[in-house]
């Protein structure tokens, strides 16, 4: 009676609930893939566990009510971008295997894949829903457990399209597969559940960029799943780059598997969003597994970023290093949970975390928990958390050198950054990045 | 070029100059010696423009601007450097990136054309021989893991690419074994000239056998307590400071 009108009663859970009945009425064909039965679990899952509150111990810090405020709309239409729009926002040197995808759905005309190797499986979610049933089975949620997460949960039981990378047994990608989610929310506040797969097989190596961009203002909320399942003695460099715009919402959940002896790197950078938290969990699930996990997070005005990272030490021999630098300006917000869990077969586990944040202000914040849970005896573990702010000496030394204070000022935030910013092999994306993070560190 | 009158500076509210007159001119090298504490690095600094010194009284006229109303930055791009007692390491800030970055902010304050990585590395490779530094300096973070040698170098290898009108050397001759004062002294020497003026701040004499000065100031709690020629600083050698203090 008239409950969606007063804005107090508005019931988030049912909304969604109910638009799921829509979704599945508008599915057409795919409706009868197997997948479909993957979805309804996942919304059943999903009732059962609502959206979390800051008295969920993993949500203490990150309040998610605003976005549950809002009746945001999924797109149907592809919204028309051009080439032009576009090519203001493509990385140089990173348009030869590029996945562009607007609102959450792909966009033909913007995409690229003139460097793609023989072999090597580029393809959206649509088609391997349809066209590849055995393997959307065996991979696609299966690494990101919907069970116990409502957002991964939401995803699953909603999303239509997205990127499916397959890299052959011993396959060597040169050029980097790069995806872009671009959100356009002039007409409506749109909502979308980007989905993406990486399935690198035993000793292939491939390096995937997944970045998120505005090409307007207005608010919009982007629910993300990116499962990445590293094969045996591969190599996975992953790169993520957030840079939505303030008003909107961003959260991920990225679900890494390794497989023995595999290498993988991370590399999270968050510049933009309202509210965003990336859940980053990966599972070494074999032996002699090395995994980096890298992060950047820059936030100002009343921006909130929360980064919640879980490193699953399941076998013996594993090494892994966490490194989170973040610049926190205004009255910007950061968390950091960095868990480590260790469990009793894995010994002689080398794990290593830290984390460091500035504070330009006052009235910024940053929560840091680091959560080492340790089950075996023989195991390497070390942690450590700073917060500091900007060192007035140095800083005294540029412009005693002539450097204008702002720039000087940027210059120390970037070098306080600058181990991060290393870790992208990629040199074309880590100079067009380095510029963009100067000129906003200057800013600020 | 300088000019320095009744210049009363205080530190976290004590008063450490009480009214320093000097006048320094083009072409002329000065030495400010004194016992510790006697006010000598502040007197460097406040011509720099740390901010935590506060002045009481007093002017600083440089080249015909006020020098108290201007930044650090503009006072460098001005012309004005000074060498630092303890030159600062900064972790992640390239020697190359920092100096590039400085030659151009001070050409852009002055309207000249920004320098290309080319024009950079041709400019530097030159003044890095005058303090026999290698080029893998340049790649190096600022002072990062140098030595104290190594870091009081640095400083005149910046003067020689910054080039500037005045430089005032803060101690630079402190913890440095002769070889290395050798070397910071022959790169001073050789950055002399008529048109540019030196203030050789330091508390021994010894550097003073290198970098020969026109003038030579004593500074005891607070206030210029005699000047002369280089043979005062001979005179204080063998003396000390104490019969200036009694004097004053």
């Amino acid at each position: 009676m008239g409950a969606t009108l007063d804005k107090n009663k508005f019931d988030a859970r049912q909304w969604y609930l109910a638009n799921f009945e829509l979704f599945e009425t508008n599915l057409d064909g795919s409706r009868e893939s197997a997948f479909h039965e993957v979805r309804k679990k996942a919304i059943s899952a999903f009732a059962d566990l609502g959206f979390p509150t800051p008295r969920n111990e993993e949500w203490k810090y990150t309040n998610v009510a605003p976005i549950l405020e809002r009746k945001f709309k999924q797109a149907t239409e592809p919204a028309k971008l051009s080439k032009k729009t576009l090519n203001k926002l493509v990385l140089k040197g990173l348009e030869k295997n590029l996945a562009v995808f607007v609102n959450g759905l792909y966009d033909r005309e913007l995409s690229n894949y003139s460097a793609k190797p023989k072999g090597l499986g580029v393809e959206r979610l649509k088609q391997v829903l349809q066209g590849r049933p055995a393997l959307s089975e065996k991979y696609l949620g299966k690494l990101a457990a919907f069970e116990k997460e409502a957002f991964t949960a939401l995803n699953t039981a909603f999303t239509h399209d997205g990127l499916c990378v397959f890299v052959p047994d011993g396959v060597i990608v040169e050029e980097p597969i790069v995806v872009m989610h671009l959100s356009d929310s002039r007409s409506d506040a749109v909502l979308a559940y980007p989905r993406n797969l990486i399935v690198a097989g035993k000793g292939s190596q491939v390096r995937f960029v997944e970045c998120y961009y505005a090409v307007s203002a207005g608010t919009y909320f982007n629910n993300v799943v990116t499962e990445i399942f590293v094969g045996e003695n591969a190599v996975v460099d992953h790169i993520k780059l957030q840079e939505e715009n303030t008003e909107s919402y961003h959260i991920a959940n990225t679900q890494v598997h390794q497989e023995q002896r595999s290498v993988f790197t991370s590399v999270n950078i968050d510049l933009g969003g309202a509210i965003v938290r990336n859940n980053l969990n990966v599972r070494l699930s074999a032996e002699n597994c090395n995994s980096q996990l890298y992060g950047f997070f820059m936030g100002n005005g009343v921006q909130h970023i929360d980064n919640h990272t879980f490193i699953d030490h399941a076998m013996p021999h594993c090494f892994s290093n966490e490194l989170y630098k973040g610049i926190l300006d205004g009255k910007s917000r950061g968390v950091f949970n960095g868990k480590i869990m260790v469990r009793p077969d894995a010994q002689k586990t080398n794990a290593l975390q830290s984390n460091k944040t500035l504070l330009l202000t006052n009235d910024a914040a940053i929560y840091a928990k680091p959560q080492l849970e340790i089950f075996a005896d023989d195991v390497k573990c070390t942690h450590g958390a700073t917060i500091g702010q900007l060192d007035d000496e140095a800083l005294f030394y540029l412009r005693a050198r002539g450097i204008r204070e702002d720039v000087a000022a940027a210059m120390l935030r970037y070098a306080f950054a600058i181990d991060v910013f290393e870790k992208i092999k990629i040199a074309a994306l880590r100079e067009v990045l380095a510029a963009t993070i100067f000129e906003r560190l200057k800013k600020s | 070029m300088l000019k320095i009158k009744g210049l009363r500076v205080a530190v976290e509210g004590n008063e450490i100059l009480k009214g320093i007159d000097l006048e320094v001119n083009r072409g002329e090298v000065h030495a400010i010696m004194g016992p510790n504490g006697s006010g000598k690095s502040t007197l460097a600094n406040v011509l720099a423009g740390r901010e935590e010194y506060a002045v009481l009284a007093g002017e600083v006229n440089y080249n015909g601007k006020n020098l108290l109303d201007m930044s650090p930055e503009d006072r460098a791009c001005d012309g004005l450097f000074m060498a630092f007692q303890y030159p600062v390491e900064i972790p992640g800030v390239s020697m190359s990136n920092f100096l590039k970055t400085a030659l151009n902010q001070i050409r852009e304050y002055r309207g000249q054309e920004k320098l290309d990585a080319m024009e950079f590395f041709s400019l530097v490779k030159g003044r890095l021989k005058l303090v026999n530094m290698d080029e893998k300096f340049l790649s190096r973070s600022i002072n990062e893991g140098f030595s104290g040698g190594e870091k009081k170098r640095n400083e005149i290898f910046q003067m020689a690419v910054l080039e500037p009108k005045l430089a005032v050397l803060d101690e630079t001759d402190s913890g440095l074994d002769i070889d290395a004062l050798k070397i910071v002294a022959h790169g001073v020497n050789t950055l002399r000239s008529k048109d540019n003026a030196i203030i050789v701040v330091t508390h021994y004499q010894r550097l003073l056998n290198h970098i020969v000065p026109d003038f030579v100031h004593v500074l005891v709690d607070g206030v210029i307590a005699k000047s002369g020629d280089k043979n005062l600083a001979l005179k204080l050698e063998e003396q000390g400071y104490d019969w200036v203090k009694e004097a004053a």
